[in-house]
């Protein structure tokens, strides 16, 4: 680990109410960031989509199966890496949701919502078995510094 | 800060003031739930007042539309009131800002649903 990285680890089990216990570490983190409100905001609902969807259609709810999230803070951006241990999914086959024929569904904005409010996202399937997504912001203060997400990394940034 | 729902009677139109998140699980099914008795109880130009909503996620996002199709399916009218930027944003992402009914002025809203003899509480 570089020493000029800040690193949070958070494992929780799979409770919905557990969720703010990662955005709050989200909230925290972004501040730190100097990223502003609307951007902190942005990243809150990045990162509570990706818990919720690890949870709900990830690990369906199973209290046995974890989900791990590993926050990164750099000098250049601040990176979040969500694992579930579900059967995993192929993004690629996910309706859009943007597709007038989807726009009334219920459900499926989340991945979109990361997309549009984080620089990069990446979904994978990991090599051990269930999703992992990883999410990155660039820090302001080097707004071209944003890293190549490296998509087999896991969890704990390894 | 959990949803807080209070509901207030225009007329034939109930507007439902909504204080705090709407995201997965309590806030959205409080939501729901809500939304849905008024319909069992015949109540159905409904305005939902986002005035003091401080969060919404794609969940909730989700329980808008549902709400929104099984009102108009009722022959009923779901609008939406006092949409915070945040809110606004999420919709347009979505491309669902069209598909509601908004409003920035509560007597336009309560106007809006056309019935006769509803005067808004400000003109009596």
């Amino acid at each position: 680990m570089n020493l000029a990285e800040k690193v949070v680890e958070i494992t929780i089990a799979s409770y919905l109410e557990l969720i703010d216990v990662v955005t709050l570490s989200a909230d925290h983190l972004s501040k730190l960031s100097d990223f502003d409100d609307e951007e902190q905001y942005r990243v809150n609902l990045a990162v509570r989509e990706s818990v919720a969807n690890a949870i709900e259609h990830g690990n369906k709810h199973d209290r046995k199966k974890t989900v791990e999230v590993c926050f990164t803070l750099t000098a250049r951006f601040l990176k979040v890496v969500i694992r579930d241990h579900g059967a995993g999914f192929d993004p690629q086959a996910l309706p859009d949701p943007l597709d007038p024929e989807n726009l009334l569904n219920p459900a499926g904005r989340g991945i979109l919502y990361m997309r549009s409010f984080m620089d990069e996202v990446d979904l994978i399937r990991h090599p051990d078995g269930g999703m992992q997504i990883t999410m990155v912001k660039a820090r302001n203060l080097t707004p071209t510094a944003t890293p190549v997400v490296e998509g087999t990394q896991d969890a704990t940034g390894n | 800060m959990q949803l807080e729902i209070s509901e207030r009677q225009i007329g034939s139109i109930i507007i439902l003031d909504l204080r705090g998140k709407i995201t997965i699980g309590d806030g959205s099914n409080k939501l729901r739930d809500t939304v849905n008795r008024l319909l069992e109880i015949g109540d159905r130009e409904i305005i939902l007042n986002f005035a003091e909503t401080s969060y919404l996620d794609s969940s909730g996002i989700g329980e808008l539309i549902s709400r929104h199709t099984t009102t108009k399916n009722q022959g009923g009218h779901l609008k939406l009131l006092n949409l915070p930027k945040k809110i606004r944003d999420l919709l347009t992402v979505t491309k669902l800002l069209g598909v509601f009914e908004t409003f920035d002025d509560e007597q336009a809203a309560i106007m809006s649903f056309g019935i006769i003899g509803v005067v808004p509480p400000q003109l009596h």
